[in-house]
């Protein structure tokens, strides 16, 4: 399942919704508004999409983790718009028989997505000002 | 021929949603991209750096663009 939404991710829903019998190892990973970059006081983070690709991206995603680390489930939801300070702006759950596929598929999942899902973060600073974050690698 | 380019993040913020630009019929995204930093000087080093997506679908330089394709500039991508 992947989702793009304007709302608070419910992690707890996503979790529940992972847990069956078949999941011995059910992992969890949120990538939250952090205060401080680089020395740097931000405020919030605004995140906008090219959300017809970005769901198609994700999708992949979740197809590709799903047959390569066998997993029961599989989790991507990512917020668009103002996150606030301390709140979630992705969300990834991944359930397998044993934990070794679910800590490898989570972290895969996670670098690739920020590698290249058309998905940006806009730096809100204390200060006032605010940025498109590009990275140049 | 004529194409609409989208843009997002910092090249919306320039520039607006989306953009026409002139190219040679049957043109590749790398015409399109040097077309770019020429209409958009501006914006020359983000293009420079950027990826594009020909109907939704990350496209390299030699993929031919039609009168039909939704272009999009991918400029490098922050999620996460």
């Amino acid at each position: 399942m992947i989702q793009l939404t304007h709302s608070p991710i419910d992690a707890d829903l996503m979790v529940r919704s992972a847990q069956s019998p078949a999941a011995g190892a059910v992992l969890l990973f949120l990538g939250c508004t952090r205060q401080h970059t680089a020395g740097r006081e931000t405020t919030e983070l605004v995140y906008d999409a090219y959300e017809e690709m970005a769901a198609k991206e994700l999708a992949t995603l979740e197809a590709t983790a799903r047959e390569r680390w066998g997993l029961v489930e599989c989790l991507i939801v990512h917020r668009l718009g103002v996150v606030p300070l301390g709140e979630a702006s992705v969300a990834i759950v991944v359930a397998s028989p044993h934990r070794k596929a679910a800590f490898e598929a989570g972290e895969w999942l996670i670098d690739t997505l920020k590698e290249s899902v058309p998905i940006w973060k806009q730096e809100h600073w204390a200060d006032g000002s605010s940025e498109w974050v590009h990275p140049t690698k | 021929m004529r194409v609409t380019v989208k843009m997002f993040a910092a090249a919306r913020d320039a520039v607006g949603p989306s953009v026409d630009v002139e190219v040679p019929d049957e043109a590749t995204i790398a015409s399109l991209r040097g077309q770019l930093m020429t209409d958009y000087p501006q914006l020359a080093d983000l293009i420079r750096r950027a990826m594009f997506a020909i109907d939704a679908t990350y496209a390299n330089d030699d993929s031919v663009i039609s009168s039909v394709s939704e272009v999009a500039c991918i400029p490098p991508v922050s999620g996460g």
